[in-house]
């Protein structure tokens, strides 16, 4: 045990949380990507075990590789490193709604255990405790893409027995309830936090641990979350990062953090 | 054909208090320049469209120019909150506004029937998605042909789209590069328009055939304003300013620090203090 500790000393969660997203990829993805967790992630992947990953940010560019990570959806990065940039109309019509995304990557400031995601308001829509940003293009990626994984860091306001509003799909109210709202895409598959890997169950779809990451206790994982999670048969441990994957990851955010300069 | 003109001209020919606006670029090429210039002129009671008001749109709602704003995702990218446009939806400073909220795919569609002529857009969206049950612009249709649900907003109409580009030539025909957006569509979507660029040079040749071009008789005017997207940026001219983007949050969040750096940055400059920013960090 002791010897595990100080191992983990060498990485945060969130690098952790990082890299197994970056893991559940593979090289044949096409994978519509967000801003933050989700972009250090599919750029991880396609700078260790996928190199070949195509990777789309809504802003129209499509098979980018950044060498630093953007702070917003359209940098010039992005564009630049593209093979070819479309329209938003474009984007979202002919590459999104067509069909043609295997896997999209999501967040949220409010999980359900079906894996309903929340970006919109805390407390009521008329008159919001918190106004969020809002769902941008979260509501058709997770409708359109082959699967959805989703990263968030393990809190208990954040994963909460009922979401204030549903922002975008996961398995609604669970069972068949996707398909019963006209989708046919799988929807969320994993959930990847600080702590642990979530996946839904085959037939109920409530989320369940699978994985958890070196030295996280099952208390831990029930403390932070706001329902009453539940564990698969068998649990399994998170392998730790590697070193090249916490070299790659820390040299990404390295030139990332060199590149948009510090807040005066 | 486009009118080449001065951007204090453009705005007060081809903007009115109460129209229905959108002032795009999706990331790149924001038109901050022409937002501050509406600011100076006082604009009031505007109708907002814009997918991500971003900046542009904080800064005028904290001058009260806006009464309505349509959005789909209104952040400081990579930041946090739009802090004057939360200010003025959740407490009424300057004035009170009004949202109607949509998703991406919602908007980009709503931008191409705009530009269709068409009177509402039809896309496969808004499943088990609550803001329909909150926007009664969300309907749905059934697909003639095989019956299938699909989302229904209605076409944007604009009466001015106000956008920027790197180049545009003296007959006023206006080119985009990079990361376009949906301004080609929101210019077609309006009954006037103002284009303002990087640049006007002799000819945009050579360009490529299939290159993103509005011809200058879809555009009412055009102005030349060297930086005048920053802190967005302008590919192949400057860099977008992160760490602006950044220092905003800051300047934003109180009344008072966002008035004091309009007054020294808006009220008391014009266009040319965009200049500065061409080059800096490309």
């Amino acid at each position: 045990m002791s010897e595990r500790i100080a191992m983990r000393a060498d990485y945060t969660p969130s690098e952790m949380m990082t890299i197994a997203a970056a893991r559940a990829l593979t090289n044949d993805d096409v994978c519509f990507v967000g801003i933050g967790a989700p972009s250090a992630a599919c750029n991880l992947a396609r700078l260790t075990h996928a190199p070949d990953i195509v990777l789309i940010y809504e802003s129209g560019t499509i098979e980018t590789k950044p060498s630093i990570l953007p702070l917003s959806i359209g940098d010039g990065e992005l564009c630049e490193t593209a093979l070819v940039t479309v329209s938003v109309p474009e984007m979202f019509r002919y590459w999104l709604q067509g069909g043609r995304v295997t896997t999209g990557f999501l967040g949220g400031a409010q999980i359900d255990k079906f894996a309903n995601l929340n970006t919109t308001v805390v407390g009521p829509y008329e008159k919001p405790a918190v106004r969020l940003p809002g769902g941008g293009g979260a509501p058709e990626i997770a409708t359109s893409c082959g699967r959805i994984f989703i990263t968030m860091s393990h809190k208990n306001r954040a994963f909460v027995e009922k979401i204030d509003f549903v922002t975008s799909l996961g398995h609604g109210k669970g069972g068949d309830d996707r398909a019963r709202h006209g989708v046919r895409t799988q929807g969320p598959t994993k959930v990847l936090t600080d702590l642990c890997v979530m996946e839904p169950d085959a037939t109920s779809k409530e989320l369940r641990v699978v994985s958890l990451h070196p030295g996280v206790s099952r208390e831990q994982v029930i403390e932070s979350t706001g329902w009453c999670i539940k564990f698969a048969a068998n649990v399994t441990e998170t392998p730790m990062p590697t070193a090249r994957e916490l070299n790659v990851l820390r040299d990404l955010q390295a030139r990332t953090k060199a590149a948009h300069g510090a807040a005066a | 054909m486009a009118a080449i003109l001065s951007l204090a001209q453009a705005v007060e020919d081809n903007l009115k208090d109460g129209d229905t606006i959108a002032m795009e670029g999706f990331t790149h090429l924001i038109p901050f320049a022409a937002g501050h210039e509406v600011i100076r002129q006082g604009r009031k009671r505007l109708k907002l469209i814009r997918m991500t008001p971003d900046l542009i749109y904080d800064q005028m709602i904290g001058m009260g120019c806006a009464e309505r704003v349509v959005f789909s995702w209104g952040g400081n990218p990579g930041i946090g909150s739009l802090h004057r446009f939360r200010d003025a939806y959740e407490n009424g400073w300057p004035n009170k506004i009004t949202i109607e909220e949509h998703s991406h795919a919602a908007m980009a569609n709503a931008y191409d029937a705009g530009a269709a002529g068409l009177p509402f857009a039809v896309f496969r969206g808004y499943r088990g998605a609550e803001l329909k049950r909150v926007n009664p612009n969300i309907k749905e249709v059934a697909c003639p042909f095989t019956g299938e649900r699909l989302a229904a907003v209605p076409a944007i109409k604009l009466d001015a789209a106000i956008v920027h580009a790197q180049k545009a030539d003296a007959k006023g025909n206006v080119l985009f590069e990079g990361i376009v957006g949906v301004q080609k569509q929101a210019v077609l979507a309006a009954k006037r328009s103002i284009v303002t660029v990087e640049e006007i040079v002799d000819t945009l040749a050579p360009h490529s055939p299939n290159a993103v071009i509005l011809p200058g008789w879809t555009v009412s005017a055009v102005v030349h304003v060297p930086g005048g997207a920053h802190p967005s940026y302008a590919q192949g001219y400057y860099k977008r300013d992160n760490a602006f983007y950044k220092r905003w949050d800051a300047i934003s969040r109180e009344r008072d620090s966002f008035r004091a750096w309009i007054d020294e940055h808006v009220l008391k400059k014009g266009p040319d203090a965009f200049a500065v920013h061409v080059n800096k960090a490309a």
